[in-house]
């Protein structure tokens, strides 16, 4: 059984120690997380976590199953047919190419965010696989610091 | 009613209609106590280590199926009382155990006698809950127990800061739950079953399976009436002996590890398994790739996470087991039993080749004889519980057990120390029976403080140490996978038994002859105390037949004489 990658999402009621719940779930179960996002649900009392892992479809089935097991946890989506996003943000020394870096950050769907005396900040948002080539492509203006967001997903 | 957080506990755990509960007073939790004190509504145990109380609740929850109640302190309190709750986790029983913990506005300091219970105990209860305000504490009280009985049982825990408990707040115990995000499943899918019921139909060597849920669940009659209708041969998993009844015709025996002939075969030539409650431990199973190669399998289970956790299943069928067989049975009508005649005739010669047995002695007292012969003198009127170790597989394999909750034992974590505390919270649920722990050596001594216990409270719990001299199971694997490299598993250095019961307030008797086995334990119920019986038995005597771990189900290690005794193969090898 090939190991995939999987987005997940999961709707949980908005409560004290709910994300350590779950992760130490995913920890004692030997479930592998890549990126894990959290808000609150927007006028409700649930949270939205949005995890990336990856596993057989069994190991799948049983995150999906092991996580509804979970008292607070309300839905578990797991995501087929999604849209999928990433933020990034990239400082950069001021001396770099400014222009190339700006046009990088608008090939993948962002842009100049802030710009100091001695550094300039871009961001990009766009699908995992596109910000790991951004990622790539950065490299070549000696990032002083890039910090991922982790996945969003949502399904179509 | 205004009334404090203290008294809130109490009146919850009256309205829930607990008549005893366990515990152990400390700091944080002794708000709590003074109520205790003030009250009549139940009746308080102190057991004499938080662990013990534990199981007692649980001792408690699995002879009734009510959910019992343990009681403890912060820090060390709820450290102690991990080993129960992590016990009753593994094999869902409901029980809800309420800490202490220290002032809200210390949480987070590394307080005295702080410590995070709520973490701590996070992966070994169903649920948790640590109160932040009095407002919360009624409703939270009623979802604990509502939790803990409901689905797939579990214990909860409730932990609940000092100050909280001082404080007053207005108590109306809720009378109904809603927790959106939890739903069990109770009834089957109607177009599943009928699947399952066309697969039995079509099998020609079709197998019960059937585990713990089945008590749960309390489908021990309907499950009789199953395998009589169907005429379908039946094995039990370890945590099920009793639901049909020992001397059913139909009941193949135990299988696993530990397993008679009969089963382990059945299982491994079923060409379809209905598993009811069960959930395919690997003291169960074996090597998984062997594992009833020729086999589909229903799987009712309350738990979907259970199904197809370790095997495939095709035809997965999620629902409490009553409530699935209720909807099962009348379909059941058009079964043929006469078409898996040739299927039990093949089991029926099985057992007869390889038949559960040992072989008896006169000079010495066979650990296997005793618990047959405790069958014969207290049978179906005695409740069984058992430590964890050769003495709990032989009960399990001899005792004939004839109802369900009448075998109580740690089977999925496999906790030492379990079968003493658990028989006094049996004893208290049912004063009538005469209440009996079958344990070792090694498994007693880790909760003998209980002696003072039973001694107190006048509850008249037969220990019956089957007593070899060894850490029985270690040393039986030592033998068989490690040349006899007895590893710190030598337990000559011993007690005086008898002067130890007594030195608490119980009565101790040291048994050496069959004669006096009898006496002890005819004895032991006239007294009506706390006893320990001190059973000397043939001391390199091994549990077969035996898989050994990771091994296939059907190779198993039979009873021949050198195998049955480890001593007997030694004087041969010094001839």
């Amino acid at each position: 059984m090939a190991n995939e990658k999987r987005v997940i999402s999961v709707i949980v009621m908005n409560e004290s120690s709910v994300l350590a719940r779950i992760t130490s779930m995913f920890a004692a179960r030997g479930y592998n997380i890549e990126s894990l996002t959290v808000a609150p649900i927007p006028d409700s009392d649930m949270s939205h976590i949005t995890i990336a892992t990856n596993g057989s479809s069994k190991v799948m089935e049983q995150i999906t199953k092991q996580l509804h097991k979970l008292i607070p946890v309300y839905k578990v989506i797991e995501h087929e047919e999604m849209v999928e996003k990433e933020m990034v943000l990239a400082k950069f020394p001021i001396a770099e190419n400014l222009a190339d870096i700006s046009v990088l950050a608008s090939a993948y769907n962002g842009g100049v965010v802030n710009v100091g005396k001695e550094m300039i900040i871009v961001m990009a948002a766009d699908e995992p696989k596109r910000i790991k080539h951004f990622i790539e492509a950065a490299q070549r203006y000696n990032p002083c610091e890039i910090i991922r967001g982790g996945v969003v997903a949502i399904e179509r | 009613m205004q009334m404090s957080g203290a008294q809130m506990v109490c009146e919850a755990i009256i309205a829930e209609g607990v008549k005893t509960v366990f515990g152990y007073p400390g700091g944080a939790i002794m708000h709590v106590y003074d109520e205790i004190y003030k009250q009549d509504g139940f009746e308080h145990i102190l057991n004499r280590h938080e662990q013990a109380a534990v199981h007692a609740a649980d001792g408690y929850a699995r002879a009734t199926g009510e959910v019992g109640v343990a009681m403890v302190t912060s820090g060390p309190g709820f450290t102690n009382a991990v080993t129960g709750l992590a016990t009753a986790y593994m094999d869902s029983i409901p029980m809800v155990v309420i800490s202490g913990q220290v002032p809200l506005s210390l949480i987070g300091t590394d307080g005295f006698q702080e410590i995070d219970a709520v973490g701590i105990s996070r992966p070994c209860t169903k649920h948790n809950f640590l109160v932040r305000s009095i407002e919360e504490l009624p409703r939270i009280l009623k979802e604990a127990f509502y939790l803990a009985r409901t689905g797939r049982p579990g214990p909860v825990l409730v932990d609940i800061p000092k100050d909280i408990t001082v404080e007053t707040g207005e108590f109306k115990y809720p009378e109904s739950v809603n927790i959106p995000s939890y739903k069990p499943t109770y009834k089957g899918n109607k177009k599943q079953i009928v699947k399952a019921v066309e697969a039995i139909k079509n099998a020609k060597k079709p197998l019960l399976y059937v585990g713990g849920g089945a008590v749960l669940s309390d489908a021990y009659k309907l499950i009789r009436e199953m395998a009589e209708k169907t005429k379908i041969p039946v094995v039990e998993t370890l945590m099920a002996r009793g639901v049909m009844g020992h001397d059913h015709p139909q009941l193949l025996g135990m299988l696993g590890m530990h397993g008679n002939y009969a089963s382990n075969m059945a299982m491994s030539e079923t060409d379809l398994i209905i598993s009811l409650g069960a959930r395919f431990d690997d003291r169960v199973t074996g090597k998984l790739s062997e594992f009833a190669k020729y086999a589909d399998i229903i799987h009712v289970d309350i738990d979907p996470a259970n199904i197809a956790k370790l095997v495939d299943v095709q035809y997965p069928i999620v629902g409490d087991v009553k409530q699935v067989l209720e909807e099962m049975l009348p379909l059941l009508e058009s079964v043929d039993p006469d078409r898996y005649q040739a299927w039990r005739e093949i089991l029926k010669r099985y057992d007869e080749l390889h038949p559960q047995s040992y072989i008896d002695s006169d000079e010495v007292i066979k650990p296997q004889w005793a618990i047959e012969r405790l069958g014969e003198l207290v049978g179906e009127d005695a409740i069984i519980t058992s430590d964890v170790g050769q003495h709990q597989m032989w009960a399990a394999q001899h005792y004939p057990f004839d109802r369900p909750r009448q075998w109580i034992n740690s089977g999925g974590l496999g906790t030492m120390g379990f079968g003493f505390p658990a028989a006094i919270g049996a004893k208290k649920a049912h004063p009538e029976k005469t209440v009996i722990n079958i344990t070792g050596d090694g498994s007693i001594l880790m909760n003998m403080q209980e002696l003072v216990t039973a001694a107190e409270y006048d509850i008249p719990v037969i220990n019956v140490i089957l007593n070899n001299h060894f850490l029985g199971m270690v040393r039986q694997w030592q033998t068989f996978f490690y040349e006899k490299r007895y590893s710190e598993t030598d337990l000559t250095f011993q007690p005086n038994w008898k002067a130890l019961a007594e030195a608490c307030g119980g009565i101790g008797y040291d048994v050496t002859t069959k004669e006096e086995f009898d006496a002890a334990l005819k004895d032991a119920i006239k007294q009506n105390k706390v006893c320990f019986m001190n059973v000397s038995v043939n001391r390199f005597e091994n549990v077969l037949p035996m898989v050994p771990a990771g091994g296939a189900l059907f190779n198993m290690m039979l009873p021949s004489p050198e195998l049955a005794d480890s001593a007997l193969e030694d004087k041969k090898g010094t001839k």
